[in-house]
């Protein structure tokens, strides 16, 4: 048997790669690409928990469905965003992004 | 070791070592691809931990729909950010050092509650009767239809306005110019 631990551990180091990668790339879809990396490590923290604790109810995987639902809405949205902010302004550099910093 | 947890450290190390390529590599298709390889790793842990079904959905929805909403993205954008510019911003240091701090808090917290987890994993239902079970209690009353039907709204919301975002503007995109 798989210990708790083991998935919790993977899911933590899933989670603080996507972190790193929001935080310290340039390019706005590799940030996109971290966030979709960290969503994930929630949804196996989210499953694993479901399955050794309480595998008889339905709430954790209903907690995994949204978090897919609110993932397909905000990469759509998020990628719209930049495939309008590229058109207009030629560039999908974060911090060439900067008309609303004062 | 038994079978399970030599095909859990596998697929565990390969979907880490995807992650890592997805945020390090400069080439942003590339970074692409290792993330539809994270994501299908994902899918294999699902299976581990004896959910099909959410692992088909994550096939169908992150592998198919929104990796390739990426990587078509990155086509659309690519010519912008060239390989041999800089792909890290000047402060990638400090966010390793958050990252791994976190990590480490993480990890503390992790081992905590594996020690006291449970020694045997909790009865699982048969999947015909759990599945069937989540789809109903997706559309009960005394369950989850709020959520459902809210995130259902979410999505067309999220997907007019997607379309409305990303519309070439009238006059076409060269008359607006931004500033």
């Amino acid at each position: 048997m798989i210990p708790l631990s083991w998935y919790l551990i993977l899911a933590a180091a899933l989670f603080c790669v996507g972190l790193f990668g929001v935080l310290a790339r340039r390019n706005a879809v590799a940030i996109l690409m971290g966030i979709e990396l960290m969503l994930n490590a929630v949804n196996l923290n989210l499953l694993a928990f479901w399955r050794y604790l309480h595998s008889d109810q339905v709430s954790g995987q209903v907690f995994v469905i949204i978090v897919f639902a609110v993932a397909a809405a905000e990469a759509a949205v998020g990628l719209a965003l930049i495939i309008s902010i590229y058109r207009r302004r030629q560039t999908v550099a974060a911090e060439e992004i900067d008309m609303l910093k004062w | 070791m038994t079978v399970e947890q030599v095909l859990f450290l596998i697929t565990g190390a390969v979907t880490l070592i995807a992650a890592v390529m997805v945020v390090t590599s400069p080439r942003l298709v590339h970074a692409g691809l290792w993330l539809i390889m994270a994501l299908a790793g994902m899918a294999v842990l699902f299976v581990l931990l004896e959910n099909g079904f959410l692992a088909v959905v994550q096939v169908a929805i992150y592998i198919d729909a929104i990796a390739i909403l990426i990587i078509i993205t990155v086509m659309l954008t690519r010519a912008v950010m060239r390989e041999t510019e800089p792909q890290m911003n000047r402060l990638w240091v400090l966010a390793g050092l958050g990252a791994s701090m976190l990590f480490a808090g993480l990890m503390a917290i992790a081992l905590q509650l594996g020690a006291t987890a449970p020694a045997s994993l909790a009865a699982v239902l048969e999947p015909e009767a759990g599945l069937e079970l989540l789809g109903r209690s997706l559309v009960d009353v005394d369950a989850f239809i709020l959520p459902f039907e809210v995130a259902s709204v979410l999505l067309v919301a999220a997907l007019i306005g997607a379309i409305v975002v990303a519309m070439v503007p009238r006059g076409g995109a060269s008359a607006q110019d931004g500033r």
